[in-house]
């Protein structure tokens, strides 16, 4: 009989893929700027817009300003395309945790549709990839607020993908 | 119109664009609006870079310009709505931005019906003759009335 190798720890797998989710969030000025985090459960993640004052676009309603809505739903993308690209390098050792110095696609063009206002709360969003090739990106991404079934803006994109060097 | 009703409405709504926190946040400034067209600029600001390795501003800055920019040309339509919100808004990025150059979007608000707002819009550096990204979008028109 075969001996199997041992499972790597979980604590190791956990701590390398917060470390590169994490490098991939903080490395982005704007992304910080607004105050975006991201949630992992294995590698699927939903990005989280606590409320501020500050993303209000309407202050007699209040409501989210609709450019923060499409930044949101454009980081949520852009996050999600890159993580998903480095998963394999990722999950083979060969990222550096600390600096794992991923190249972020570009954004060709991005189309929101505002379905409802957004409330002065948390949002969140999840995006799926619906095809990456060598050189082009198609990604959808939804927003919620308190009910998960109800939408309150959605986005689709498209992208150019980073040249690999391999 | 009057000059003197112009420069009021043109006070109003530079008075409305100024009270959106978010545009205060991104630091945006109204330099003209009137007619259904409104022109703002947002200065380079290293807290809104999208692309640490470049220093190019992030698209979801560009799109929250471009976005202000469209609502302030609706609110400018002869027609006069009361309110607006974004129904839907497609931003087309033709290149990155020069990193330290401030963005100016100017916007055209061309066709309004009782109910909806089209505009177009479009976004550029200190070369103004190279577009950065160009938007089209549907907005409602509030009449207060409901």
């Amino acid at each position: 009989m075969k001996i199997k190798k041992r499972p790597e720890p979980v604590q190791k797998v956990k701590q390398r893929r917060d470390g590169v989710l994490q490098s991939l969030v903080t490395g982005v000025p704007y992304i910080q700027f607004l105050g975006i985090q991201f949630d992992r459960l294995g590698d699927e993640l939903t990005a989280v817009l606590p409320y501020d004052d500050k993303l209000i676009g309407n202050p007699m309603l209040p409501a989210l300003h609709g450019g923060v809505t499409a930044a949101f739903l454009e980081v949520t993308a852009i996050i999600e395309l890159s993580w998903a690209m480095a998963w394999a390098d990722m999950e083979a050792g060969k990222l550096d945790e600390e600096s794992p110095n991923i190249r972020l696609p570009k954004t060709i063009d991005f189309t929101v549709d505002y379905l409802r206002s957004g409330l002065p709360r948390d949002a969140y969003a999840r995006a799926r990839v619906n095809r990456s090739g060598r050189r082009y990106a198609s990604v959808h991404v939804e927003g919620w607020q308190d009910n998960r079934s109800r939408m309150f803006a959605q986005a689709t994109g498209h992208f150019l993908m980073p040249q690999r060097d391999d | 119109m009057t000059d003197e009703t112009r420069d009021r409405q043109a006070l109003l709504a530079r008075a409305f664009i100024e009270a959106i926190p978010h545009a205060q946040a991104l630091g945006m400034k109204l330099q003209d609006i009137g007619d259904g067209r409104a022109e703002i600029v947002m200065d380079y600001d290293e807290r809104m870079i999208g692309d640490p390795a470049t220093g190019v501003i992030h698209g979801g800055a560009v799109s929250a310009l471009m976005d202000t920019c469209s609502g302030a040309a609706v609110m400018a339509h002869p027609s006069h709505p009361m309110g607006t919100a974004t129904i839907d808004l497609r931003i087309d990025y033709m290149r990155p931005a020069k990193p330290g150059d401030a963005i100016k979007a100017v916007a055209e608000c061309y066709h309004v019906t009782r109910s909806v707002a089209f505009v177009r819009a479009t976004a550029m550096d200190a070369d103004e003759d190279r577009p950065v990204a160009t938007a089209t979008g549907a907005f409602t028109i509030e009449t207060g009335g409901k």
